[in-house]
């Protein structure tokens, strides 16, 4: 992952740092189909040979290929669709389709795509028109006067595969895979999806299964090389391990810990509080009122370096809390029901709190001390 | 007024010859050549440029026209075509209507002189060429009244094309007003596809070599060109567009259920019906939005071509007529057609002519053809009005431009055909035993016959045939789990029945499929229905009542309907009444109507339907039972027919391991195919002899049914593994089967904690939380409940504990 450049000249080295810091770039963020495939040649020998046939032999099938996110499934199939195109005997011999469960909401629309991406003859410029079940019947019509020999064969990818399966009916999966399974027009159908087991359906036909299983995102450990890679710079031009380990904190970052540390005094009291009446009250919820007494307790008893605030002024903090969703109402508002006695509850772990406040810029000893134990200041 | 009551007893088919030249402009593909086959016996062969007869309602004024294109229409909205008598005035107060009216003035005296620029265009072209030749056998046969069966029915259309065609009218032939008269000849074609020869540029050259080739194409079509019968264009097409034109056009309806397509003859109407008449005149085309009430049916006769008759088709060639009628040359032209419709005429006792037609009527024909010799009698409805308003209609004519243009808005086509585009290179054919066995184990490899299913076959049989024998309708429940063979079985049926049909055995009828999960919505059930009866189009409520009509009244049609309801429980409605008509039709005596309906639950009637609907389903049921695994085994051992691809065990292990399961075949077979791939892989030697044996067959099987979430929980992450025993310890505490994941954040953490293991922050946990939510592994709540989420486990907590432990 380090650049082997020597440091004599330094202009030089400038530049060639950050073009390799471009390139870098560049295959950490793009998805190189050139890439060769790794742990996933078994699946991908036999995708492509699933593929081939219906390309070749005019024979149907369907395959649905499953795997965690950023496992590397639409980079599997967009490689094996580049290969295939690359042989002579195949490209010109098939049309694919491709949908998306994210974009073709619903059967209509993914009709209409189909259609036009098959450029069938009731295609208008770009358009489709006519009913959905004119359209559906065209299709079909289509797709059945074609046979195994002579009609050119169709391969449709479904990305997000489940979602299509939560269409009414299922008429699209159905129809497809009767088309797969009698004497029409050969297809293939490719279905990609992250889900285990789709809801179970009789009429559904069962497909072929295969598992991935990469143990990690892909796309997580591109954005973890990623951050180590934008601090290399001209001083600092190899990747270190501490680079990365930083990088790896800057990815396992806990966000909350985070707000927190931007929290004003005021309202680092107020999460104390409420803490402590998560201790008491055994994660019962709470209202303003509560935390407002439980700080005042503190402001009276023990503090010596917080200031007394008005009523007002600590509801604003309160609320401010609620914004930044520290904490949550139990129910929704209504409009009658008194901003002081509504029941919340707070989103944060006990251990989040006590490592904020660790780090917390000037924390003032008091609170800290309130902090470790509600009881302290008896 | 001479009628003719004819009706052919054959059935006529419409095919086109020869290969389409797309229109791109015009959205129609035109053809060089049509045949129209008559029987099993005679073909009659319609080329560009023949003369042909054209018959109206008024069978005193047979007129000859010449084609001049012949085309499939791909969509274009077509009108009726209204002729007016010579001295009728067009109606100028309908400004709307989309209807043609052609003025047949076919005296001297009404006829409107052509304009000089057409007139020397047509001076141009080669008058004398006397090679061409008419082939005017005009079959005086009416074809049918518009009332005859849709099948045969004859419609006289025009379309609207005229005023946006005129718009983009090449600018040599801007004064000439442009009609097309459409004629329909709608025929149930069992044709099946269009016999794709070639002879595509030969539109016109009509030599002697050229109709021989014509013949000899007929008689063995083939799909792939020839090309070297490509020729020259002729004049014909070139200048298309000087006269009125007749378009005919057959809607096929075939076999294959093929969506309808249209055929088209657009004939010009040059030559006229009486030879006396001056060859000046032509059709005068008048455009425009007006409507009379009139509208006769026009029939195009095509031009009969007999084999047995090529002795006098030569001899007409020697007094062969050109085949453009110039004007100059249009005397000449004329006494030739009057010469051909002589000859033809006594050419009555032509045998051949006699097998399709009775005696009668071509004496009738014959003598319509001789009177065709006198002068007719101008066409004059019983309301045509005085001559003077003639003169107005003349002005319109002479003003074109005054017609309303409409261009047509980019719309779906109306015709469009639904195909996929055949492929480039052949599909190879399997090469070796696996790849055969893997082709006949394919789900959608039709066997000859379904084993293991004679029983319910026979029932299935004996049910249909004695409807169809006692002409009574009917309906039959079938059900049965998926991959039992319930359509496959109706579907033999239907094609026994269909044979028996063919040999008389039984009455024949009519058969049609729907499918519930190939409807958008149950309504659309009566839309199927009737397009694929009638090949009507109407929306769903306007064909439910069709239907019903149908299907109540008397004078319904002679054939038996024998209808397949695949998927019946995707026709509930609340109402239940889709499937209350369907199940009412057939109790009407007039009906003649099959219902076989298929669907997987056996209580189906008891359960979804009301009384009133079940009652009519009536009581014939059967029930396909899953197969045992002995006709698994069967049905595997005639599928594969003696080739050797698997092993016997290996043939009885997946019928054994399908039946304990589910019995579904589709499934059994499916297990095969991927048997005979992991076959193929693990053998790399090419020469040696593959055999799937136990093993492969193992290995498919445990891809099949082996549990998915296992090996998901086997290859999770180690953070993710650890989150998977925090819940499961947090189960265990709580003695719950749900917790949110505050709590088992906690738990994580204490664990983390006991193994000294760095622990997670609550990012990550979140992050880990919502990977195994979206495989499904977790139920979870949507993400915004934050802490307060609550989570389940979608497994079963021993199968996590076992994935866990490896």
């Amino acid at each position: 992952m380090s650049s082997r450049k020597s440091k004599s000249n330094n202009l030089i080295h400038v530049d060639c740092l950050s073009q390799v810091q471009r390139i870098l770039r560049e295959r950490f963020c793009h998805q190189s189909p050139h890439n060769n495939l790794y742990g996933v040649q078994v699946q991908y020998k036999h995708l492509i040979e699933l593929l081939k046939r219906t390309a070749i032999n005019g024979e149907s099938n369907s395959v649905l290929i499953i795997g965690p996110r950023g496992s590397g499934k639409t980079m599997l199939i967009n490689h094996a669709l580049k290969e295939l195109m690359e042989i002579e005997d195949v490209s010109e011999n098939i049309l694919h389709v491709h949908l998306n469960g994210l974009l073709q909401i619903n059967d209509k629309i993914a009709l209409k795509e189909i259609t036009r991406q098959l450029n069938l003859e009731n295609v208008v410029g770009d358009k489709v028109f006519g009913s959905f079940a004119e359209n559906l019947s065209f299709l079909l019509e289509a797709l059945k006067k074609g046979d195994r020999t002579s009609s050119c064969p169709v391969i449709f990818i479904l990305d997000e595969f489940d979602l299509f399966a939560h269409h009414k009916n299922q008429t699209l999966l159905y129809n497809l895979f009767d088309i797969s399974q009698s004497a029409q027009t050969p297809v293939a159908i490719v279905g990609l999806t992250c889900r285990l087991c789709l809801s179970e359906d009789r009429s559904v036909r069962e497909v072929l299964q295969k598992h991935f299983s990469v143990s990690k995102s892909l796309r997580s450990l591109h954005m973890l090389l990623m951050f180590a890679l934008n601090l290399v710079t001209a001083s600092h031009p190899f990747i270190s391990a501490t680079d990365l380990m930083e990088a790896n904190q800057l990815c396992s970052m806990d966000s909350k810990a985070n707000i927190v540390h931007g929290l004003s005094v005021l309202e680092i009291c107020l999460v104390i509080a409420m803490k402590h009446l998560n201790d008491i009250y055994e994660e019962e919820p709470f209202n303003f009122q509560m935390v407002y007494n439980e700080f005042q307790k503190f402001v009276q008893r023990k503090a010596h370096s917080v200031y007394n605030f008005e009523k007002p002024v600590v509801m604003k903090a309160f609320e401010h809390l609620q914004q930044l969703e520290l904490i949550k109402p139990m129910e929704r508002t209504s409009g009658n029901s008194q901003r002081e006695y509504q029941l919340m509850k707070l989103l944060l772990d006990n251990t989040q709190i006590m490592n904020a406040l660790q780090k917390y810029p000037n924390c003032p000893t008091d609170v800290r001390q309130w902090a470790a134990s509600s009881l302290s200041w008896f | 007024m001479v009628y003719y009551p004819t009706r052919l007893k054959t059935r006529q088919t419409y095919s086109w010859v020869g290969r389409p030249l797309l229109d791109r402009q015009l959205h129609h593909k035109t053809y060089t050549e049509m045949c129209v086959k008559i029987g099993d016996s005679t073909e009659i062969h319609v080329e560009v440029g023949q003369f042909v007869l054209i018959e109206g309602k008024d069978n005193e004024n047979p007129r000859v026209a010449k084609l001049v294109e012949l085309f499939e229409d791909v969509g274009k909205v077509t009108f009726p075509v209204v002729a007016l008598a010579p001295d009728e005035v067009v109606p100028t107060d309908l400004e709307n209507e989309k209807i043609f009216f052609v003025k047949l003035s076919w005296n001297k005296e009404k006829f409107r002189p052509l304009s000089p620029k057409l007139f020397a265009e047509l001076g141009k072209l080669p008058e004398g060429s006397s090679k061409c030749q008419k082939r005017v056998r005009t079959k005086p046969h009416c074809l049918e009244s518009p009332s005859c069966t849709p099948a045969e029915r004859v419609v006289t259309r025009i379309e609207s094309k005229h005023s946006a065609a005129k718009s983009r009218q090449t600018p040599t032939h801007p004064v000439t007003p442009r009609a097309r008269k459409r004629l329909e000849l709608g025929s149930k074609t069992p044709n099946t596809r269009m016999s794709q020869q070639t002879s595509c540029a030969s539109s016109g050259s009509l030599g002697v070599s050229k109709r021989k080739m014509a013949l000899s194409e007929i008689t063995s079509p083939s799909k792939r060109s020839q090309p070297d019968k490509l020729q020259t264009l002729s004049p014909v097409r070139k200048a298309p567009e000087k006269s009125g034109k007749i378009r005919l056009f057959g809607t096929k309806d075939d076999k294959k259920a093929l969506p309808e397509h249209h055929m088209i003859l657009r004939t010009r109407i040059s030559a006229l019906e009486t030879t006396e008449v001056s060859g000046d005149t032509t059709l005068n085309p008048v455009s425009g939005g007006w409507r009379s009430s009139e509208v006769p049916s026009i029939i195009l006769k095509p031009v009969i071509k007999k084999r047995g008759t090529k002795q006098q088709e030569s001899q007409n060639e020697a007094t062969s007529t050109p085949r453009r009628t110039c004007r100059k040359s249009s005397l000449l032209t004329l006494n030739r057609i009057r010469q051909q419709l002589r000859f033809l005429g006594n050419d009555k006792s032509d045998k051949e002519e006699e097998e399709f037609l009775p005696a009668a009527e071509i004496s009738d024909s014959s003598n319509e053809e001789e009177e065709a010799s006198t002068p007719p009698h101008p066409r004059r409805t019983p309301r045509s009005t005085s001559k003077n308003l003639h003169s107005s209609l003349k002005s319109s004519l002479q003003t074109p431009s005054k017609t309303p243009k409409k261009t047509p808005k980019p719309r779906t086509p109306r015709h469009a055909t639904p195909q996929i585009r055949s492929r480039k290179l052949a599909a190879r054919q399997p090469s070796s035993a696996l790849e055969e066995a893997r082709l006949r184990l394919h789900v959608s490899a039709v066997p000859e016959s379904l084993p293991c299913r004679e029983q319910e076959f026979q029932d299935i049989y004996n049910f249909v045939e004695s409807k169809l024998l006692d002409h009574t309708g009917g309906c039959m429940y079938i059900s049965g789990v998926p991959g039992t063979g319930k359509t496959a079985t109706v579907h033999e049926v239907i094609r026994c029945l269909q044979q028996a049909a063919q040999t008389r055995n039984v009455p024949s009828f009519r058969f049609i499929e729907v499918n519930g999960m190939k409807l958008t919505e149950p309504h659309q059930v009566y839309v199927q229905i009737l397009e694929k009866l009638t090949g009507q189009k109407a929306t769903a409520n306007h064909a439910a009542e069709i239907l019903a009509k149908r299907f109540r009244t008397q004078g319904s049609p002679q054939e038996t309907t024998v209808l397949l309801v695949d998927e019946l429980d995707l026709l509930w409605t609340h109402k239940q009444d889709v499937m209350y008509n369907l199940f009412d039709w057939p109790t009407h005596k007039e009906a003649r109507l099959v219902i076989l309906t298929i669907a997987n639950t056996m209580d189906l009637p008891e359960r979804i339907m009301m009384n009133r609907v079940s009652s009519r389903l009536g009581l014939t049921r059967m029930s396909f039972q899953p197969y045992t695994h002995s006709q698994l085994q069967q049905i595997l051992v005639s599928r594969l027919k003696h080739l050797k691809a698997f092993e016997d065990d290996a043939i009885q292990l997946v019928a054994r391991k399908v039946a304990a399961l589910s019995g579904d075949a589709r499934r059994c077979l499916d297990i095969c195919r991927r048997a005979t791939e992991i076959c193929e892989l693990s053998h790399q030697k090419p020469d040696a002899p593959r055999l799937v044996t136990i093993a492969h067959l193992m290995e498919a099987l445990d891809e099949m049914f082996s549990s998915s979430y296992i090996t998901a929980i086997k290859n999770c992450s180690m953070l993710e593994q650890s989150f998977l025993r925090a819940i499961l310890a947090e189960f265990r505490q709580s003695g719950l089967e749900e917790a949110t994941f505050h709590q088992i954040y906690s738990q994580h953490v204490t664990l983390c904690r006991m193994e000294g293991l760095p622990y997670p922050t609550m990012s990550e946990s979140m992050a880990v939380c919502s990977q195994l939510g979206s495989c499904r592994l977790l139920l979870v709540e949507p993400s915004r409940n934050d802490l307060l989420l609550r989570i389940r486990l979608n497994v079963n907590q021993d199968d996590v504990l076992y994935a866990l432990k490896e």
